[in-house]
């Protein structure tokens, strides 16, 4: 660190905590307390980067969130960094820094060609330079311009710090802690309201913590901020005060995103702390106290390191305690720019110039400087700089005069006024207004409960300020209910200032041959603006988009202004005429991190298991997700692929009997007196005559006539059925029965229970599926003649209550034991240790899907689409032909649904018993047809069969069953398969085998 | 996020709801004696407002009640809730001078 | 026959407690009986009486006594949470005591799973999943709901200023006690 460019004492920095950072590769010093930029400039370090398009040399501009140029990399491998502002960054020992954007080196790089190259970047270069031939776009222009262009590299592995989030709830918000945010805490505070205060500084106090010279209510600025602090930390529990915290977004109703920086200032975080932590916050009032932005002045070679704004270079030397250069001149338009003047005069800055670009500068401030002996040149336009990596003189100039001299300095500050910071207020849909005597757009009707306060309301002084807040916190809590009494605070030693200009910089040059920047980051020059409207585009969104300008990650916070005067000048418009760009969310960018909070890994989404997880993964089952549950795919045997498992396994339900988990299936409830006519609207099957004890296979339709459900049914007593749904339609159907049952029935003495997780389900399918369950059931005679096919007995199994199911998916003899899901796992066990003494095996889902298609039972959702109706997939027997309406009834009969070229549910069997067919494959009428050819169906299921010995498929064809025995046509890459149309029960057809 | 006065429990936040389309749809009460045009209407054709729109959302995470909404789709904001079965509201108290 | 000694298996088994020392603990509840009760005022008051709890007509309230507990959860919805082993014998009494007047009782004892949230920072704590506002005055001691914590369904009970009962659907637990233990770490 060069001592020399430290002031003796000033600032916040804590001079006895020496830091250690580097900065591509290079070591520095820094203190405690400083930020990134700081220490750099401290260490006469003012290029920080290199801009998007032209790769000029930039150095630092703002010290705050607005920073367009100082665009740094922090952190190593995976916790790599890109684009963090280093006016933001905060200094910690061991900090690694890297610059972006250059290529070899910050100070030599390549990319500064397209410098000279600059009349081919024009505005929209993109649009007109890469045109033809399309394919240069792909394999030349794209990958150079994409290396070229672009600002900090992605990180390539995954993210290795954790963020998080939560919901707050408050009273009263209030966004940003200098003069008017921290008054407007105070005292809703003090009213008795739950107050959050946010502010994107490390520190709270805004402007406050560089002003040298206020005095409120007798106390220095640094000393009203500390008390305030501690007035507001001492309401523990009622305020919460969030430094480094963002507010990035207003949403709707009061809804305020905040980001919070929890660990990027450590050295050593705790790793048990998220790095940024996402607030959700919704605020009964809020108060807005973003403070203002200064602007640039839009000069030829405005750009270069070491010219900045006047207020930065007082916050560095000021806040910061640093010296941002040797010998300054000042080029302003605004009367604070003579406080900072003065005030880098005393922290040792030599001043040797101030130019002002209006007639006149009589205030108190241009007084003060003159009266200190400082030459200030009025009507007097800054007109050019010098200099490559730093800069060397500025250029000054006499308005409407063509003499210009050259000042040698090292250091150019720049104000062109205030703006206020509206992006917030504007985010709430509040209305803004042009003031056209200031040139600035200020809030003007609020839609939301919200108030600005202090400078982004285009408050001027420090004691309006404070005033505002104070009225804005007391008048917050007021509109909640609470009593809030109305404060003030004297305050003393500030000036008023005042002035600004928007626009070009006039100056003596040929307009077309210089660079003046008006987005730095965007590298879009006011050239470029005038060239946009030359080119056509009227509205500012379109030169906005058309030039870039205010699409950088600073968001237009410097450039938006003097843009938009520079096109209305073009344009021959007002401003308000032209009106402002759309503020978007995020107010300064935030980490995806933030965003994704938990939600990544295994709590991405819920992952949902059956009570008989644990065994099935004890016996080495694979698993597969179906909606969020995790089922048991296959449950290989040592040596085993998928394949020969699920050959195993269907050989052995055929054979013997096979053991599987249903529990994932929907089940509700459905009871009360009107239960079987409930039934009756909502499946298509007739449900009054059902007899207590009997279980029937329900379709369910949507109005629109198309399958979207199926499953068995239980009738448990007259008012009572258990009736199940597919694994994934269970919250769907579940909201389907309510919707009707709330809104188009609710004359019927029904309710809806889900049922799903009450009950663990094995299914025992297979000829020796009884033997199996015998020995474990109480109180339930399992014989043909008591309990056939189709039937449900309550009893106890392994001593538990069961609901026994008689039913059958596979086409075997088969049971379903529903048991209270707590009792799943215990239940599971025992009937596996009678499944082994039969052979039995264990099954999972691809099993299922293969026994089940051999029997052609559909599976919804994969041999239906939302477009199938019953008859299309073959269950047109399901339908009471009785009812006189049912949900989707009248929708079966309309033109489109009845058509005889529908696509019908069939069989498929390839020639060659080989050839497993692809699910989703077309298919088509003829061998060799040409690309294009309209399909007439589409395989739906394909798997190889055990029992046939050869593979098969069921598939769904334009008038399929009409078509059973011709052959038709897969094209697939290598050629045409061709295959069998068949029925489509391929196994078992009169199902003899489900009586056994 | 939008906080959604749902009839039976009061604001809550919309994280807690579901939409589930326009409102005061009803179904014919005999379908089968509607024709095909009727049907399809009744099916497949909404409103679909720049404005204010009657609209169903359930409060589904809460006391699970379907409910009616009077939402402007160009603010986002809701003009009022009330319960499923009760007559569709008046709009002329939602235009524009009308309090 | 085979004689099996089949008990109940928690939802909680593989899970580890929750605890930071002062602030807050996460502890699964007892195995319990529950209930969804529907039906109308009518219904409600005669299954109190059964129940030994005044089931509350009043939206988003619990009522408790003992060991048992009732939360309306909606106008025509109750759930009921008593202890474990007592499904046969209330649902006997509550269907005895309503008769033929429309109602609707299923047992979902196995369904949920229950557990307390408590400490200074039981509230804060539940905040990093649920978005409504849980300061004792928007969410007073004797408030039910059911709500949402991240992408789970749960119902929320104050016992106590500082101490929350959370429902859970067995499967869901998992998920949220993930979350919960990630909360845990910044807390």
């Amino acid at each position: 660190m060069s001592l020399h460019l430290r002031t003796t004492q000033s600032g916040r920095i804590n001079r006895s905590k020496p830091l250690t950072f580097t900065f591509d590769g290079k070591s520095y010093k820094g203190f405690h307390g400083d930020t990134l930029a700081s220490a750099l400039l401290a260490n006469g370090v003012h290029l920080m980067g290199r801009s998007f398009k032209y790769h000029r040399p930039r150095g630092v501009v703002t010290a705050g969130s607005d920073e367009p140029n100082a665009l740094v990399s922090v952190g190593v491998g995976a916790r790599h960094t890109p684009n963090l502002r280093a006016t933001q960054v905060e200094l910690y020992d061991g900090l690694v820094a890297k610059s972006q954007n250059a290529w070899p080196s910050l100070s030599f790089d390549i990319g500064s060609i397209n410098n000279v190259l600059s009349p081919l970047f024009v505005a929209g270069f993109y649009y007109k330079t890469f045109m033809w031939p399309n394919i240069a776009w792909k394999k030349l222009y794209e990958p150079i311009i994409r290396r070229a262009a672009g600002l900090g590299t992605a990180p390539t592995s995954p993210d290795p710090d954790h963020y998080s989030t939560r919901y707050a709830h408050c009273d009263v918000l209030v966004i940003g802690a200098g003069a008017a945010g921290l008054s407007a805490a105070l005292a809703a505070a003090e009213s008795g309201a739950r107050v959050i205060l946010c502010d994107e500084q490390a520190e709270l106090g805004g402007s406050l913590l560089s002003d040298l010279h206020a005095t409120i209510d007798g106390k220095s600025a640094s000393e009203w901020v500390a008390h305030a602090v501690q007035t507001l930390s001492a309401k523990s529990g009622m305020v919460t005060l969030l430094p480094r915290t963002q507010a990035f977004g207003y949403f709707a109703q009061n809804f305020v995103g905040l980001v919070e920086r929890v660990t990027d200032h450590l050295a050593s975080p705790d790793k048990k702390l998220p790095r940024d932590r996402l607030w959700q916050v919704r605020a009964k009032e809020v108060v807005i106290a973003t403070g203002a932005h200064e602007c640039p002045l839009v000069f030829p070679d405005n750009d270069r390191p070491g010219i900045m704004l006047a207020d930065a270079a007082r916050i560095f030397a000021n806040r910061y305690g640093v010296r941002p250069g040797g010998r300054a001149v000042v080029a302003t338009a605004h009367d604070s720019a003579y406080q900072a003047t003065l005030d880098l005069k005393a922290a040792g800055v030599s001043i040797e110039r101030i130019v002002d670009l209006r007639h006149e500068a009589n205030g108190a401030l241009p007084n003060a400087a003159r009266a200190a002996g400082i030459r200030v040149d009025v009507a007097t336009a800054i007109t050019g700089s010098t200099g490559s990596l730093r800069v060397k003189s500025a250029r000054v100039s006499k308005i409407n005069t063509d003499g210009e001299e050259d000042i040698p300095c090292d250091l150019i500050l720049m104000c062109g006024g205030w703006t206020p910071s509206v992006h917030l207020f504007s985010q709430s849909r509040g209305k803004l207004k042009f003031d056209a005597e200031r040139n600035v757009f200020i809030p003007d009707i609020s839609v939301q409960a919200e108030r600005s306060a202090g400078a982004c309301k285009g408050s001027e002084t420090l004691s309006d300020a404070f005033a505002d807040g104070f009225s804005a916190g007391s008048d917050a809590a007021t509109k909640v209910g609470f009593k809030a009494s109305l404060h003030s605070v004297t305050v003393s030693g500030v000036h008023e200032a005042k002035g600004g200009f928007l626009g070009a910089v006039p100056h003596p040059h040929d307009a077309g041959r210089v660079k003046a920047f008006v987005d730095f980051q965007n590298d879009v020059t006011a050239k470029d603006i005038k060239l946009a409207t030359r080119e056509g585009m009227r509205s500012i969104e379109h030169v906005k988009r058309y030039t870039t300008t205010g699409m950088a990650t600073d968001q237009g916070k410097l450039s938006n202004m003097n843009a938009l005067a520079i096109a209305s000048q073009a344009l021959d418009k007002s401003i308000p005429e032209l009106g402002l760009t759309t503020f978007r969310q995020p107010y300064t960018p935030i980490s995806f991190g933030a965003m994704a909070n938990h939600s990544r890994g295994d709590l991405f989404d819920p992952v949902r298991r059956t009570p008989t997880h644990a065994w099935a993964e004890k016996y080495g089952a694979a698993f597969e997700d179906v909606g969020l549950w995790k089922r048991a795919w296959y449950f290989p045997k040592a040596g085993e692929d998928m394949h020969k498992s699920v050959l195993r396994e269907c050989k052995t339900v055929r054979e013997t009997a096979g053991i599987f988990d249903a529990s994932t299936l929907g089940k509700i409830e459905v009871v009360g007196l009107d239960a079987a006519e409930f039934m009756n609207l909502l499946y298509t099957n007739p449900w009054s005559k059902l007899e207590v004890g009997r279980l029937r296979y329900g379709v369910m339709l949507n109005e629109a006539g198309f399958v979207m459900d199926d499953g068995v049914v239980g009738r448990i007593a007259e008012d009572r059925f258990h009736v199940t749904t597919t694994t994934g339609g269970a919250p769907r159907v579940m909201n389907h029965m309510e919707d009707y049952l709330q809104t188009e029935f609710p004359h019927l003495k029904v309710h809806l229970t889900s049922t799903t997780e009450q009950w663990a389900v094995v299914a025992v399918q297979g000829p020796k599926a009884r033997d199996i369950i015998k020995p474990l059931v109480k109180g339930i005679d399992l014989s043909n003649e008591s309990m056939p096919h189709m039937s449900v007995k309550l009893g106890k199994i392994c001593g538990v209550p069961t609901r026994l199911f008689r039913m059958s998916f596979t086409g075997e003899l088969g049971f379903e034991v529903n048991v209270p899901a707590d009792y799943g796992q215990a239940v599971w066990e025992a009937i596996w240790a009678e499944a082994q003494k039969h052979n039995a095996c264990a099954y999972g889902t691809e099993t299922m899907h293969v026994l089940r298609a051999e029997k052609g039972f559909i599976i919804v959702g994969q041999e239906t689409d939302g477009t199938m109706t019953p008859d299309d997939v073959g269950l047109a027997w399901t339908i009471g032909k009785i009812k006189p309406d049912f949900v989707g009834k009248r929708s079966l009969t309309r033109p489109d649904l009845v058509k005889s070229d529908r696509k019908q549910l069939v069989g498929l069997l390839p020639l060659d018993p080989k050839t497993l067919l692809e699910e989703g494959v077309q298919i088509v009428g003829k061998a060799n047809v040409p690309t294009g050819t309209p399909a007439l169906g589409h395989v739906t299921s394909s798997y190889e069969s055990a029992v046939l010995g050869r593979t098969f498929a069921l598939a769904v064809v334009a008038a399929g069953r009409s078509r059973i025995g011709e052959t038709l046509y897969v094209p697939m890459p290598g050629g045409d398969i061709a295959v069998k149309v068949t029925d489509p029960v391929f196994y078992d057809k009169e199902g003899a085998r489900l009586n056994g | 996020m939008l906080l959604i006065p749902c009839p039976y429990c009061g604001e809550r936040p919309e994280l807690e709801f579901r939409y589930a389309g326009e409102a005061h749809v009803a179904r014919p009460a005999d379908p089968m004696k509607t024709t095909d045009e009727e049907w399809a209407e009744y099916l497949y054709f909404r409103s679909n407002p720049k404005g204010i729109h009657i609209e169903r959302w359930r409060h589904i995470s809460g006391c699970a009640r379907f409910f009616n909404c009077v939402r402007d789709t160009v603010s986002d904001k809701i003009l009022k809730t009330y319960k499923a079965g009760e007559p569709r509201v008046d709009l002329k108290q939602f235009e524009k001078g009308a309090n | 026959m085979v004689e099996l000694k089949v008990t109940r298996r928690s939802a909680f088994e593989g899970l580890h407690a929750i605890g930071v020392s002062g602030k807050v603990s996460a502890t699964p509840s007892a195995l319990a009986t529950r209930f969804s009760f529907r039906g109308d005022h009518e219904a409600a008051q005669r299954a109190s009486k059964a129940f030994g709890v005044t089931l509350p007509l009043a939206l988003l309230k619990a009522e408790t006594n003992g060991t048992r507990t009732a939360i309306s959860l909606g106008p025509d919805e109750w759930l009921l949470i008593a202890e474990d082993g007592a499904a046969q014998l209330l649902a006997d009494e509550i269907e005895k005591a309503l008769g033929t007047h429309f109602h609707s009782l299923v047992d979902i004892s196995h369904r949920n799973t229950g557990f307390d949230v408590s400490g200074a920072e039981a509230a804060t704590f539940l905040a990093t999943g649920n978005p409504l506002d849980l300061h004792i005055s928007a969410f007073p001691v004797g408030m039910a709901t059911r709500t949402i914590f991240s992408k789970a369904e749960i119902v929320l009970w104050r016992k106590s200023a500082d101490t929350f009962h959370v429902e859970i659907w067995r499967s869901f637990l998992p998920f949220m006690w993930g979350l919960l233990e990630e909360a845990a770490h910044e807390l």
